[in-house]
C-alpha cells in the first residue's frame, strides 16, 4: 500500500478536525468525494486552478448526488440531479469539495438561529452567532475546516459571516455570477460569493466562478474575461475613497466605528485620498429591502409543496389542505413570517403601497450610488454596525435582527459589489470594512483591500485553532 | 390599519400554510410591528419615480428553440415522494 500523497494527507485532516469540531458549520460532508478528488490530485490527474483546494458549498447551492436542504426540514431528503454552475466550475478547476454549509433556513437571516441543523458556533466566542445566512461558511473558513467557501448574498448574507468571522467575502456585481442551481430566496438581490481568509483566495474563487452562463438569463454577457487575480496588487495612490456619512450613525458601536476609520486612515497614509460623501435615502433601504426581498420569497416558495421534491408528510387529502400541512411541517418560523409578509405586501390593495413603493425606493438608492461614484472611486463603511451578536439575543423580536442588516442591504438593492476584510477588534470579536465600488468594479476593490491587507495585521486565527 | 388574528388566518391560507393559534397571535403582533417600521416609506414622495424590478436592465433572453440534452423522466422524478407511471402525484384537486 502506497502512503497517501500531500493533498490527500491534508484532506485527512481536515476531515479530522471538523469530526472533532463545535462549530456546527457542515449540514453534509462529502468525504469519500473528496478524499478521491485528493488522490486524483496526488497523482497528478487533475488540472485547474483549484487542485486540490478545499472549498465548502452553502447548502443553498445545487450539488449532484449531494443532500442539498437550503437549512429547511422542506427540503429534508432532497439530492439534486444535476449541479449549480458555480460548483459544475469548481470540480473543472480541481476543487476538493469538503461539504455542505449550515445557514439560515433558505437564507433568510444573519446568524445561522433559523436552521432547521440548528445554529452554527462563531469560532471566536462559541456563545455567539457567526453571523448568516452564509455562517457556516462563515465559521468553516474562520475555523480552518476549509481554505475556501462559497456564500450565497441576497441582503448582505456573504459579508456578515465574513464580518463576524474575521474572514474576506466578496458580493459580487449582479449577474457576474452565474445563479444556475441557486436555491432562490429573492432572485432579484441574490449573487453567490467567495469567502477566504485572505484577499488573494477570495480573488482566485471569484476567478473560477465568475463569467457568462446561457442557463442563467440574469448572467451578464460582458466582452472581456477578466482576471480577478491579476488586480492583487499593492497600490491605492490616486485612489479616491468615499466615507458615505450615513453609515456611521446612530446604532453604530463606536469601536466599529473608530476600527472603519482606523482603515480609511490607513489607506490615506499609503496614498489613496478620502472625503465624506453623502447617500441621503439609505435610511430608506432596509425597508425597501425587506418588502422586495419577501415578496420575490412568496412567489420563489411557493414550488415548496411536497409534489416534486422534499417533504410529504400525513395522507393526501384535497391540494390546498394536503399543501398548506406539509409547508406547515416544513418551514420554520422565519420564512412562514416573510413568505406571508410578502403574500400580504403582493395581495390585492397593498401592491403599490408595498411592493411597488419599494422598487421606486430602490430606483433612489441606485441612484445615490451613481451619484457617489461620479466623485469617488470606492466607498469604505462598516459591514456591520456591531460585533457578533449572543446566540438568542435577537429570538423574540424579529425586528431587531433585520436592523442588523443596515449597512449591507443598500449594496444588494443597487446590485454594485462590495468587499468585506476585517480591519480590527472589539475586544476578542473581529470587525468588518466593507469597500463598495460601482458595477463590475471588482478589480479596484480587490486593488484596495488587498493594499489595505498586506499593510495591516488583522488577519488572525481565533485562539485555540 | 392593524392586523389581526383572523387576517393572519387569511393571509396563511393565501400562502397555504397551516397557523395554530399561538402562531397566529405571535404573527399578528410581529406583523404590525414590522409593517408600523415599513411606514417610514411614507415619507418619501416617489411618484415621478420610476420602480427598479431589476439593476441591469435586462430584456428577455431567447435562444435558439434547439432540442438539448436535458433530465431523464427517472432522474427528475427520483426525489418525487409519490409518482406513477411516469408522472408526478398530486392530491385531489378538490
Amino acid at each position: 500500500m502506497s502512503m497517501a500523497g500531500q493533498y490527500e494527507e491534508s484532506i485527512h485532516k481536515t476531515y479530522d478536525r471538523i469530526r472533532h469540531s463545535k462549530l456546527n458549520a457542515f449540514i453534509t460532508l462529502t468525504e469519500q468525494e473528496a478524499l478521491k478528488t485528493a488522490r486524483a490530485a496526488d497523482e497528478g490527474k487533475v488540472t485547474g486552478k483549484l487542485v486540490g483546494i478545499p472549498v465548502a458549498v452553502k447548502d443553498c447551492i445545487t450539488t449532484k448526488g449531494v443532500l442539498t436542504t437550503c437549512g429547511s426540514k422542506i427540503l429534508d431528503g432532497y439530492v439534486p440531479p444535476f449541479d449549480a454552475e458555480v460548483v459544475a466550475r469548481l470540480k473543472k478547476e480541481g476543487a476538493v469539495i469538503i461539504g455542505k454549509t449550515n445557514m439560515d433556513e433558505f437564507a433568510m437571516g444573519s446568524s445561522t438561529e433559523s436552521s432547521h441543523y440548528g445554529p452554527s458556533k462563531n469560532p471566536w466566542d462559541l456563545t455567539r452567532v457567526p453571523g448568516g445566512s452564509s455562517g457556516g461558511s462563515g465559521a468553516a473558513v474562520a475555523g480552518l475546516e476549509s481554505r475556501m467557501a462559497l456564500g450565497t448574498d441576497t441582503g448582505g448574507s456573504v459579508r456578515c459571516p465574513a464580518s463576524f468571522c474575521g474572514i474576506v467575502g466578496i458580493k459580487p456585481t449582479y449577474g457576474l455570477v452565474s445563479r444556475y442551481g441557486v436555491i432562490a430566496y429573492a432572485n432579484s438581490l441574490e449573487q453567490v460569493g467567495p469567502m477566504a481568509r485572505n484577499v488573494s483566495d477570495a480573488a482566485l474563487l471569484l476567478d473560477v466562478i465568475a463569467g457568462h452562463d446561457p442557463k442563467d438569463s440574469t448572467s451578464v454577457n460582458a466582452a472581456d474575461e477578466v482576471h480577478y487575480t491579476d488586480y492583487l496588487v499593492e497600490d491605492v495612490k490616486g485612489l479616491t475613497i468615499g466615507v458615505p456619512k450615513e453609515y456611521f450613525g446612530e446604532g453604530t458601536d463606536k469601536k466599529v466605528e473608530k476600527a472603519v476609520w482606523d482603515a480609511i486612515m490607513k489607506l490615506n497614509k499609503l496614498g489613496a485620498d478620502y472625503k465624506e460623501v453623502s447617500l441621503p435615502h439609505t435610511k430608506y433601504a432596509l425597508s425597501a429591502y425587506y418588502i422586495i426581498a419577501m415578496c420575490e420569497a412568496s412567489s420563489n416558495l411557493a414550488r415548496f409543496d411536497g409534489l416534486r421534491y422534499g417533504l410529504r408528510v400525513g395522507k393526501d387529502e384535497n391540494w390546498h389542505t394536503t399543501f398548506s400541512r406539509i409547508r406547515a411541517d416544513g418551514f420554520g418560523e422565519e420564512v412562514k413570517r416573510r413568505v406571508m409578509l410578502g403574500t400580504y405586501a403582493l395581495s390585492e390593495g397593498y401592491y403599490g403601497r408595498y411592493y411597488l413603493k419599494a422598487l421606486r425606493v430602490r430606483t433612489l438608492i441606485k441612484q445615490d450610488f451613481e451619484r457617489a461614484f461620479k466623485d469617488v472611486d470606492v466607498l469604505a463603511a462598516p459591514t456591520m454596525p456591531f460585533p457578533a451578536f449572543k446566540i438568542g439575543e435577537h429570538a423574540e423580536d424579529p425586528l431587531s435582527m433585520y436592523m442588523a442588516d443596515v449597512d449591507t442591504v443598500p449594496i444588494n438593492l443597487s446590485g454594485v459589489p462590495s468587499i468585506s476584510v476585517p480591519c480590527g477588534f472589539a475586544g476578542k470579536l473581529p470587525i468588518g470594512v466593507q469597500f463598495i465600488g460601482g458595477f463590475f468594479d471588482e478589480p479596484k476593490l480587490i486593488r484596495t483591500a488587498y493594499t489595505f491587507e498586506l499593510n495591516t495585521d488583522h488577519q488572525k486565527l481565533p485562539e485555540g485553532f | 390599519m392593524a392586523i389581526n388574528v383572523k387576517d393572519v388566518e387569511h393571509i396563511g391560507s393565501l400562502a397555504c400554510i397551516d397557523l395554530d393559534e399561538g402562531q397566529k397571535e405571535r404573527f399578528a403582533k410581529q406583523f404590525n410591528s414590522i409593517l408600523e417600521y415599513f411606514k417610514e416609506l411614507d415619507q418619501l414622495n416617489t411618484e415621478e419615480v420610476e420602480p427598479t424590478y431589476h439593476v441591469i436592465g435586462l430584456n428577455n433572453v431567447f435562444r435558439e428553440d434547439v432540442i438539448e440534452e436535458s433530465l431523464s423522466q427517472e432522474e427528475a422524478l427520483r426525489n418525487a415522494p409519490r409518482s406513477e407511471k411516469g408522472y408526478f402525484k398530486g392530491p385531489r384537486i378538490v
